[in-house]
């Protein structure tokens, strides 16, 4: 019994759907659980479990392997500061220090009203405008410790609901790693990256 | 030294609507596919392998011999590496987000050649815009009916789907991304029995190919393999994404010929130093690579074969250059940090031997180093990578152990005095 509303099942649904394996569904799926309750929830990772005919055991030993799957609290924005090598050489650390500073949120951590977390992250691919930043994964590039402070202190206040990556680089960005060329409507809703697959993948399972 | 662009060439000349479907099929986009349909598969491995197109996503292996090597079993799949993670690497991002129909039709015309008819696209999940920008296009390509059932009005059907990731390097290796791909843990298989071609995705045979590999194999059936290999005067053919990045004043994603020098790349291509500050090094093709310094290295030939020579490796073509103000162990560590980060923890050689290097090299860079710890780091290394060889002698199942022995080498060879300095000024001389 999935404890999930009717959209989100059909949505599972269709996921399942487009692989030829139930089990390769899992990933998709844990980001789905995680829009559902804002991380991933024993209860989350259970429900997934469910889907793709594996134990709990056997999705928690996969969410665990990888960083975006966020087993704790997150904020509802999710800061994600990159000090890999080409962003260091180029002030990472010093963006990192501001934003920690800012909000008061050391690495790994999220404030008490679960609105902003903070995090060091390792390459983001943006090394060509370095340092770069990422809320919610959307990416800004060319980011000084005097913008990320501003950048803290807009989500508080702005609060905005959609996280649009062209808006942000706007108001806090600098050099890009190259021409973006086209403008983005909306964003993220939350600290998972903003991507709905819509494939038409027709498998054995479904049919 | 000049060779015309061929995936970079749209979105230079139509940098407002280079990624739609309208502007890729005014500018001859999707012909290929259509033709690649009535050619026969042995004709289409033969071609790739004849234009000598390396796989750029760091092994720089022939992507013909590669199709050429798949196994009989049906059915095979091939799946398109999009989990550009190497740090200093940028490229995919860019063509995902700016031509990604010139992708999808790299992706047809492989699977007609290696007999596909699922193929997924592994994008990493710290790309939420590129895999948007290419959903939208596979969108198109389903809609005008050159995806699906039955492409192009021909009997040969074909799905291709977005796999994201989230958030593991590993994921990149082709073995680890199959587990990814199956619902495992991203940790990489054994090679034999596992290579992909024979006991791939659900144990059957199975292309992986690096974004830009595909993105090349429209423009090799358009202007056909020989004029492809003879781009350039060098033995590497066609041409060469770089992303370049670190203290050079113009840094971006270029697509060059083989064959030219360092010194062309960084001061003429990247503009140079800046503020007119001297060069220190530079890390030649992604941080898994053993670093260059300028009194060795500058007037080498960029080529997979002078840079193998040298020590080094082309990569994924990712360029970080560092200038004097740069601390070498400070980026030692950073590099270190992210494979010791990244290490998967199946082989006791990477997953100690990261934790401990990145460990040492922040004391020394904390003011707690020994006189000691760079031979003991060198000592940790060798147990990674048997002799710091190069290529490495490998002691676990993939490359990434080995990558994060490159700046030790670095440190052992060219910046001894710096770590010395460390030592006996109790702590970092750049401070």
């Amino acid at each position: 019994m999935s404890h999930w509303p009717e959209a989100t099942q059909d949505r599972a649904r269709q996921i399942i759907s487009r692989y030829p394996k139930k089990r390769s569904a899992v990933m998709p799926l844990l980001y789905l659980a995680m829009a559902e309750d804002g991380h991933l929830t024993d209860g989350g990772m259970e429900e997934v479990a469910e889907w793709c005919a594996i134990t709990p055991a056997q999705v928690q030993s996969v969410a665990s392997f990888y960083t975006m799957y966020k087993r704790e609290k997150t904020g509802q924005y999710l800061i994600s500061c990159c000090t890999s090598i080409s962003c260091m050489l180029l002030g990472g650390d010093e963006v990192l220090a501001a934003v920690e500073d800012e909000s008061g949120v050391p690495h790994g951590e999220t404030d008490d009203e679960a609105l902003l977390s903070v995090e060091h992250v390792e390459c983001i691919g943006a090394c060509g405008g370095a340092p770069a930043v990422q809320v919610n994964y959307e990416l800004i590039e060319g980011v000084t410790p005097v913008k990320a402070r501003e950048l803290v202190n807009w989500l508080r206040a702005a609060r905005p609901e959609v996280v649009n990556t062209d808006e942000m680089q706007q108001l806090f960005g600098g050099r890009r790693s190259f021409d973006w060329a086209i403008v983005e409507d909306g964003g993220a809703v939350g600290p998972y990256p903003a991507f709905q697959p819509l494939g038409t993948f027709q498998s054995e399972a479904s049919t | 030294m000049t060779a015309p662009l061929l995936i970079t060439k749209r979105m230079t000349e139509h940098p407002a609507d280079s990624h739609t479907i309208r502007r890729y099929e005014s500018t001859g986009g999707y012909r290929q596919a259509k033709r690649a349909l009535e050619m026969t598969r042995d004709d289409l491995v033969d071609e790739v392998k004849a234009s000598g197109l390396l796989g750029r996503g760091g092994a720089a292996f022939s992507a013909g011999l590669k199709w050429s090597f798949l196994a009989p079993a049906r059915p095979s799949y091939l799946v398109v590496n999009g989990d550009e993670s190497e740090p200093g690497t940028f490229k995919d991002r860019q063509l995902l987000e700016r031509d990604p129909h010139q992708m999808i039709e790299g992706i047809i015309i492989t699977a007609v050649a290696n007999e596909v008819h699922d193929a997924f696209v592994y994008i990493r999940g710290e790309y939420p815009k590129p895999a948007r920008r290419v959903q939208t296009a596979l969108d198109e390509a389903y809609a005008n009916g050159y995806l699906g059932k039955g492409i192009f009005g021909s009997g040969y059907d074909l799905e291709v789907i977005i796999h994201l990731g989230a958030g593991a390097y590993i994921c990149g290796e082709e073995t680890a991304l199959i587990n990814s791909l199956e619902g495992l843990r991203g940790e990489p298989r054994l090679k034999p029995p596992y290579f992909p071609a024979a006991k791939g995705l659900y144990m059957m045979p199975t292309i992986v190919n690096n974004v830009e590999t595909i993105s090349n194999i429209p423009h090799i059936l358009a202007m056909g393999a020989g004029k492809f290999a003879g781009l350039t005067a060098s033995a590497d053919t066609g041409t060469f994404m770089m992303s370049l990045s670190g203290h050079v004043r113009k840094p971006g994603n270029f697509e060059l010929p083989h064959g030219i020098t360092w010194r062309h790349l960084i001061y003429d291509i990247g503009g140079g130093i800046r503020d007119g500050r001297e060069l220190k090094g530079w890390i030649p093709g992604g941080a898994s690579a053993p670093w260059f310094i300028p009194s060795k290295h500058l007037d080498l030939e960029i080529t997979k074969e002078a840079t193998g020579a040298a020590g080094s490796m082309l990569g994924s073509g990712a360029v970080i250059v560092m200038d004097e103000d740069t601390c070498m162990v400070r980026a030692a560590e950073r590099v270190v940090r992210f494979f010791s980060h990244e290490s998967c923890g199946q082989c006791t050689p990477c997953r100690e031997g990261t934790t401990w290097l990145e460990m040492i090299l922040r004391r020394i860079e904390e003011g707690q180093g020994r006189a000691v710890d760079l031979d003991l780091m060198v000592d940790v290394s060798d147990g990674i990578s048997i002799d710091l060889a190069w290529p490495p002698r490998m002691t676990t199942i993939c490359p990434l152990g080995p990558s994060a022995v490159s700046p030790i080498i670095a440190l052992r060879d060219f910046f001894r005095d710096e770590v010395d300095a460390h030592v006996t000024n109790g702590g970092c001389p750049f401070d």
